[in-house]
C-alpha cells in the first residue's frame, strides 16, 4: 500500500507546491492591501498563454523567464491604473473591480487564443521519465516543477528576510500607516508587490500549463481552491499558505485512491439503493473531496477567520 | 460621458437586435440547430462536430439531395454541455423558426432535449422540432425515454460493449480490467453494460476496479494511473470523451503505464497524438474508423479542408438521411420528414443503414478497430492508425427495445 | 422611489403623496400588461419571461447588495435550490398530489428559505470581505454538493419536470408560454411591491444602518448579525421565488443554477442598474438579460461585451445606470439640461470610435475562431471580413486609440459642464 501511495503523494506534492506558487502571491497582496484578488488565477492563465506563444517562436526556456515577467508587468499596470483609481469607493469596489476583471481576462483570452485547449508541450529535454515510484514512471519535468517551485520558495523568503523592500513589505503587512509614517513611498510598494505577486502566478502557470492544460477554463478551475488556501492558511501568512497549499494539494489528489464510500467507512449498514439516504451512504471519500477546501474556507472564515497561522482577521 | 456611453451603446444594439430575430428563411432554407459544446473543456469535441456538420452541409447543398431549391444552414449554437443552457438555446431555436436539433456531446444534455422536445411539439404543433442525435448514445434514449421525434444515428453504448466485450474476452492475455467512466448518465450505463458483458465470460478474466470522474473536470489523471497500477489492471474499459479521454491517455504514457485501452472515442486524430506510441493496442468501438474501405473520398476531402482526420461518418449519414427523407416526403414539414425518416433504409457506401422504427435507432454495421502503425491510413502526427480487428455486421448489432413510441 | 416621511402631514398632501408613490407601480403593472401583446413572437415572449425572473432575482440580491452591503457571490445557490424545491413540487403535482402551477412558486420560496437558513447562519456572522468570501466558499460548496447526491439533485442531468401537469386552476392550463408570461408578470410584480415595503420596515431601515455602520447600530443595541441574518432569509425567500419562476420557465433545474456563473450574472445586472436606489436593478435586469439574449443571437462575443461594460460601470460608474440618471434628474428638473447637450454631444465621436474599435478587434477575434470551424467569416460593419489580415486588426486598433485620445480631450470638458450646471442648480 505504501508503495502504491508513494506516487499519488509525490503527485500530490508537485500540486500543492503550484498551489503555493498562486497563493503566496495572493497571500501577499491581501496582506498588504486587504484585497482579495479575484483575478489572481487569470494572471495564472495569462503566463500559461503567454509561455506558450513564446514556446511556439522561441522555445520554452525564453518562455519561463519572459512570461513571467511580462504577467508582473500587466498586474503592475492593473494595480496602477485600475485598482487604485477605484480604491477611493472602498473595498468593495475593489473586489467588484478584480471579479470584473476576471471575466474580462476569461472572454479576452479565448478571443485571442481560440476557445479550445492550446498544445503547450513540455519541453523535449525534460519529457522523459526520471525515475520509478511504485511502479510507476515519474516524469522528469514533474521534478522540474517541484524544483523550480521551491527555488521560488526560498528565493522569497530570502528576498523578504534579506532586503529593504522585503523589510517594508513585511512591515507593511503588519503596520501599514506606520510604513507609511516613516516616509516610505506606500503605493508604489504596492505596485511592487501587487506585480511580484502576478509575476508568481504567471511563473507557475508557466510550469503548470504544460503539466495540465492550457485552456481558457484554467482560471475558474483554481480560483477557487486558492481562495480556500490562502484563507486557510491565515491572510497575508507566507507560511500558512505554505502548508495550506501542500495539505490541500495533497488531500485533492491523495483522496482519490479512497473509494471507500462513507456508509462503510462508518460502519453502517447499507441504506437501499435509491435516495438521498443511499447518496450518502454510498459518497466516497474520492467522490466528496472537491467540496472539502470549501468547506476548509467558510468554516475558518466564520469561525477562526485568521486562518491556520495567520495573526490578523479577515 | 456615462450617460452617452450606455445610451450610445444601446441605440447601436436595439435596433440591430430587433431586426435581427424573426422569420428571415427562405421557403426552402432547412435550418439545423447544431446545440454542443463549443467553449469550455470540451468545447474541441463540439468544434469538431461542426466541422463534421459544416461538411455534410455543403456535400448535400452541392448535390441538391434534400430536392431541387433546397438548402440547408447550420446554426451553431454553444451548451457547454450544460442541460439547463441546451433548453435555453432550444427555445431560442424554435422561437427562431427552426425545425431540426442535432446534438451528440453528452447524454445528460440528450436527455433534456428529448423531454422538453416532446412537450414542445405536444403544446405548439406548429413549431415541431426533429431532434437528430449523431453521438449520444445512452441506450435510454432508444428505451424507456425514447421519443417519436429522436433520432439516433450512432450505435447506443450497449451495442457498443456489445463488441468490445467480445474482443476483450478474445484477447487471451488480457486477464484484469478496471472500468472508469464519467459520472452521469451514459458512464453509469457503459459501467453497468461492462460489468454485465465481461462477467462470468472466461475464468481468468476479473473486473479489478471500477471509477467514475466528473465529466470534463479532472485535470491531472496521473493518481488515476497509478490506481490501474495498484489494481494490477492490464486493460482499461472507459466510455471518457474529449478532453478526458486525451488526458487519460496523456498520463498513461507520462507515468509509462503499460495496459490496454478498451474505449468509445480514442478516435480522434488529436487524442491518439497525445496519447504518444503507448497507444499501439488501444482499441475503439465505432460506426467507422480509419482503414474501414468505402468512404475514402469523403474522409479525403475532409482532411484536406480542415486539416484533420475525419471522424464522424454518423454526421454524413445523419446529414445525407434527412436530405433523403426530406425528398422523399418532399416537404420540409418536420412532422412529414421525421415519418418519412422513421424505418428508411438507405444504402450507404458503408452498407444499408436501418433506422429501425421501432426506437429509431440506426441499425448499421460496427467495427472494432486497434491503433497499429504501418498501415495505408495513419495519423500523420503519431504515425498510428486504425487496423480493423472486428466487423459487425448490421443485424447482429440488433437488440430488444422497451421503447414505446406513439408517432402523433 | 424615496421614502416620505408622511407623519404630520394634511390628509390632502398625505393623499397626493400616496397618489405619487402608487403612479410608477400602476405604470410599471400596465407596461407590464401591455408589454407581451407588443412582443408578441416566441422570441419576445421569451424575452419578457426571462426579465421578469431576472428582475425578483436582481432586487432580492439588492437587499442584500445595495440596502444591506452584503456583497453575496453565491446568490444564485439561493435561486438554484429554490428551484429544486419548486422542480419536486412540480414533479409531485404531476404523481397527482394537488399542486396548481400558480403555487409552485411558494415552494420556492421555502427551498431559498432554507438554503438562506443554513447560509445565513455561517455567512451572516461577518460582513464586507469576510462576509464576501464565506459566500464565495459556499457557492462552491454548493455546486459540489449538488452533483454529489443526485437522488435529490438529479447529477449532471438535473431533474426536470412538466409544468402543464398539475391540476388546472380556474379553467387555466399553463403549458402554453403566454399563460407563463403572465404567471411570471404577476408574481415579479408582486414580489417587487413586496420588496419595495420591505425598505420602508424597521428591518430595512436597519438593513441600512448596518451596511453604513455597524458598530453603531450595535451600540444602539441592536445585533448587527442579526440583522443581516434576517435580511438574508428575506433575501433567499425572494431569491428562491425567482428560482421557482425559473422552474416553471425552463422545466429544468441543474447544478448550472446554483453555479458561480449564475451568481456572477446577478451581480452584474444589480451593479450595471445601480445598487444605490431601489428600481435601479430593475433596469439592469432588464438590460442585461436583453444582452444576453439578443447579443448571444448576434455575436459569439457578448460574453466579452458583457464583462467590458462591467468592468466599465465598477471603475467609471459605480453608481451604475441608476446613478447616471440621479445625476441629471436634478438639472433637467431645473431645466438645465439644454447646457449640457453641447459638451456631452462633444464625446460621441470618441465615444463612436472607441466604441467601434473594440468591436471590432472583438469580433475579428471571435470570427477568427469560426473560420477555423468552416463558418463563413461574415461581414463586419459592412466589409467583409479577414480575420487572417493584419490590416484588418490595425484597423480595430486605430478605431480605438482615434477613440481614446478624442475621449481623453474632450471628456474634462463634459465633466466641469455638468459640475458647474449642478452648483448653479444648487445655488439655485
Amino acid at each position: 500500500m505504501s508503495l502504491t501511495l508513494a506516487p499519488i503523494l509525490f503527485n500530490g506534492l508537485v500540486f500543492g507546491l503550484l498551489l503555493f506558487m498562486l497563493s503566496s502571491g495572493l497571500t501577499l497582496i491581501f496582506g498588504m492591501m486587504g484585497v482579495l484578488n479575484l483575478s489572481h488565477a487569470s494572471f495564472y492563465m495569462l503566463g500559461a498563454y503567454l509561455a506558450y506563444t513564446i514556446s511556439v517562436g522561441l522555445g520554452f526556456w525564453v518562455g519561463l523567464v519572459v512570461a513571467p515577467v511580462l504577467v508582473g508587468l500587466i498586474g503592475a499596470v492593473v494595480q496602477r491604473y485600475g485598482l487604485r483609481a477605484v480604491h477611493r469607493y472602498g473595498h468593495m469596489a475593489e473586489l467588484l473591480f478584480t471579479f470584473a476583471l476576471a471575466l474580462v481576462i476569461g472572454e479576452v483570452v479565448p478571443l485571442i487564443w481560440g476557445r479550445n485547449p492550446v498544445r503547450y508541450q513540455v519541453p523535449h529535454v525534460l519529457d522523459f521519465p526520471l525515475f520509478q515510484l511504485g511502479g510507476t514512471d515519474i516524469p522528469a519535468y514533474r521534478v522540474f516543477m517541484m524544483a523550480v517551485s521551491l527555488g521560488m520558495f526560498v528565493a522569497l523568503f530570502t528576498a523578504l528576510a534579506r532586503t529593504r523592500l522585503g523589510l517594508v513589505v513585511r512591515a507593511a503587512l503588519t503596520h501599514p500607516d506606520m510604513v507609511s509614517m516613516l516616509g516610505h513611498d506606500v503605493p508604489r510598494v504596492f505596485t511592487s508587490v501587487f506585480g511580484a505577486g502576478c509575476a508568481l502566478a504567471g511563473l507557475a502557470g508557466v510550469i503548470g500549463g504544460n503539466a495540465f492544460t492550457t485552456q481558457p477554463g484554467m482560471a475558474a478551475s483554481l480560483g477557487g481552491i486558492v481562495f480556500a488556501v490562502v484563507v486557510m492558511g491565515g491572510l497575508g501568512s507566507i507560511w500558512g499558505a505554505f502548508v495550506a497549499s501542500v495539505l490541500i494539494g495533497l488531500l485533492q489528489t491523495a483522496s482519490i485512491s479512497l473509494d471507500l464510500p462513507f456508509g462503510r467507512l462508518l460502519g453502517l449498514p447499507p441504506a437501499g439503493s435509491d435516495g438521498l439516504l443511499a447518496d450518502l451512504w454510498s459518497l466516497t471519500v474520492a467522490r466528496a473531496a472537491p467540496a472539502v477546501p470549501y468547506l476548509l474556507l467558510v468554516l475558518v472564515l466564520a469561525f477562526r477567520p485568521r486562518g491556520l497561522f495567520g495573526s490578523r482577521n479577515a | 460621458m456615462r450617460l452617452r456611453l450606455n445610451a450610445a451603446m444601446l441605440g447601436l444594439i436595439v435596433p440591430v437586435a430587433l431586426a435581427h430575430p424573426g422569420p428571415l428563411l427562405a421557403d426552402e432554407t432547412v435550418r439545423i440547430a447544431y446545440i454542443d459544446p463549443l467553449s469550455g473543456p470540451l468545447a474541441e469535441t463540439g468544434q469538431l462536430g461542426e466541422q463534421h456538420f459544416r461538411f455534410a452541409i455543403d456535400r448535400v447543398n452541392a448535390s441538391g439531395a434534400a430536392g431541387p431549391g433546397r438548402h440547408f444552414e447550420l446554426v451553431a449554437l454553444d451548451n457547454e454541455v450544460s442541460p439547463e443552457k441546451s433548453l435555453a438555446l432550444l427555445r431560442k431555436a424554435v422561437d427562431d423558426g427552426v425545425h431540426y436539433v442535432t446534438q451528440g456531446n453528452g447524454s445528460a444534455v440528450a436527455f433534456a432535449l428529448v423531454a422538453a422536445i416532446d412537450k414542445n411539439n405536444k403544446r405548439d404543433p406548429d413549431k415541431s422540432v426533429v431532434f437528430l442525435n449523431y453521438a449520444a448514445v445512452d441506450p435510454g434514449l432508444t428505451n424507456d425515454k425514447c421519443s417519436f421525434w429522436h433520432f439516433r444515428f450512432d450505435a447506443d453504448s450497449d451495442m457498443k460493449m456489445k463488441a468490445l466485450s467480445d474482443y476483450i474476452v478474445s484477447q487471451a492475455d488480457i486477464h484484469k480490467v478496471y472500468i472508469f467512466n464519467p459520472d452521469y448518465s451514459f458512464g453509469v450505463s457503459v459501467q453497468k453494460a461492462a460489468e454485465k458483458l465481461l462477467t462470468d465470460r472466461r475464468p481468468d478474466l476479473k473486473i479489478v476496479g471500477e471509477d467514475r470522474v466528473p465529466l470534463g473536470k479532472v485535470k491531472d489523471f496521473t493518481p488515476y494511473i497509478a490506481k490501474f497500477q495498484a489494481a494490477g489492471a492490464d486493460a482499461v474499459v472507459t466510455g471518457n470523451w474529449g478532453q478526458d479521454i486525451e488526458l487519460l491517455t496523456k498520463a498513461a504514457a507520462d507515468s509509462g503505464y503499460k495496459g490496454r485501452f478498451f474505449t468509445y472515442y480514442i478516435g480522434d486524430q488529436v487524442t491518439v497524438a497525445a496519447a504518444g506510441p503507448g497507444a499501439v493496442g488501444d482499441v475503439q468501438v465505432a460506426t467507422w474508423s480509419d482503414n474501414v474501405p468505402g468512404i475514402d473520398d469523403i474522409a479525403d476531402a475532409f482532411q484536406a479542408r480542415f486539416h484533420r482526420a475525419f471522424y464522424y461518418w454518423n454526421v454524413v449519414n445523419e446529414i445525407d438521411t434527412l436530405a433523403a427523407a426530406i425528398k422523399q416526403a418532399d416537404s420540409t414539414d418536420p412532422l412529414k420528414v421525421a415519418k418519412a425518416m422513421s424505418g428508411m433504409k438507405r444504402q450507404t457506401p458503408l452498407g444499408v443503414s436501418d433506422m429501425r422504427a421501432d426506437d429509431h435507432q440506426m441499425i448499421q454495421p460496427l467495427y472494432v478497430s486497434q491503433l497499429e502503425p504501418n498501415l495505408p491510413h495513419v495519423f500523420p502526427d503519431s504515425k498510428l492508425g486504425f487496423k480493423t480487428v472486428a466487423t459487425i455486421p448490421a443485424d447482429q448489432t440488433r437488440m430488444a427495445t422497451s421503447c414505446k413510441m406513439e408517432a402523433p | 422611489m424615496s421614502m416620505t416621511v408622511q407623519h404630520g402631514m394634511l390628509p390632502l398632501e398625505r393623499r397626493q403623496a400616496a397618489l405619487r408613490a402608487a403612479l410608477p407601480w400602476v405604470l410599471v403593472a400596465l407596461a407590464a400588461f401591455v408589454a407581451p401583446f407588443l412582443l408578441s413572437s416566441g422570441f419576445g415572449l421569451s424575452l419578457l419571461c426571462r426579465m421578469g425572473i431576472a428582475i425578483v432575482f436582481a432586487l432580492s440580491f439588492n437587499m442584500l447588495l445595495g440596502q444591506g452591503g452584503m456583497l453575496d457571490f453565491g446568490h444564485a445557490v439561493l435561486l438554484g435550490f429554490g428551484g429544486f424545491a419548486a422542480m419536486h413540487a412540480m414533479r409531485a403535482a404531476g404523481a397527482g398530489l394537488w399542486i396548481p402551477a400558480p403555487l409552485l412558486p411558494l415552494f420556492g420560496a421555502a427551498g431559498g428559505l432554507l438554503a438562506a437558513l443554513l447560509g445565513g447562519w455561517v455567512a451572516a456572522r461577518r460582513h464586507e470581505t469576510a462576509f464576501a468570501m464565506i459566500t464565495l466558499g459556499l457557492a462552491e460548496l454548493a455546486s459540489a454538493a449538488v452533483l454529489m447526491f443526485p437522488s435529490l439533485f438529479g447529477g449532471e442531468e438535473g431533474i426536470t419536470g412538466d409544468r402543464s401537469d398539475g391540476p388546472a386552476l380556474f379553467g387555466l392550463g399553463f403549458g402554453r408560454q403566454w399563460n407563463v408570461y403572465f404567471l411570471i408578470a404577476t408574481w415579479a410584480f408582486g414580489c417587487s411591491f413586496l420588496m419595495w415595503r420591505y425598505t420602508a420596515t424597521p428591518l430595512g431601515r436597519l438593513a441600512n444602518a448596518v451596511r453604513d455602520d455597524d458598530q453603531r447600530v450595535s451600540f444602539l443595541g441592536y445585533d448587527p448579525a442579526r440583522v443581516r441574518f434576517l435580511v438574508f432569509l428575506l433575501s433567499g425567500l425572494f431569491a428562491g421565488i425567482a428560482g421557482g419562476l425559473q422552474a416553471l420557465n425552463d422545466e429544468i433545474v441543474t447544478s448550472t443554477n446554483v453555479s458561480s456563473e449564475a451568481s456572477g450574472a446577478v451581480l452584474l445586472m444589480t451593479f450595471i442598474g445601480g445598487v444605490g436606489t431601489f428600481w435601479g436593478p430593475v433596469l439592469g435586469a432588464i438590460l442585461v438579460t436583453f444582452l444576453q439574449i439578443a447579443l448571444s443571437t448576434m455575436t459569439d462575443a457578448w460574453q466579452l461585451y458583457d464583462g467590458l461594460l462591467f468592468l466599465a460601470a465598477v471603475v467609471w460608474a459605480p453608481g451604475g445606470l441608476s446613478g447616471i440618471i440621479l445625476a441629471h434628474t436634478p438639472l433637467l428638473r431645473a431645466g438645465r439640461g439644454a447646457a449640457l447637450v453641447g459638451p456631452y454631444a462633444a464625446q460621441l465621436p470618441g465615444l463612436a470610435l472607441a466604441l467601434a474599435g473594440v468591436v471590432w478587434l472583438a469580433e475579428l477575434g471571435f470570427r477568427l475562431q469560426a473560420v477555423r470551424n468552416g463558418a463563413p467569416a461574415g461581414l463586419l460593419l459592412g466589409m467583409t471580413a479577414r480575420p487572417h489580415e493584419i490590416w484588418q486588426w490595425a484597423i480595430g486598433v486605430a478605431l480605438l486609440l482615434a477613440g481614446a485620445t478624442l475621449l481623453h480631450r474632450f471628456w474634462p470638458r463634459a465633466k466641469m459642464a455638468w459640475q458647474a450646471q449642478m452648483a448653479a442648480t444648487i445655488a439655485a
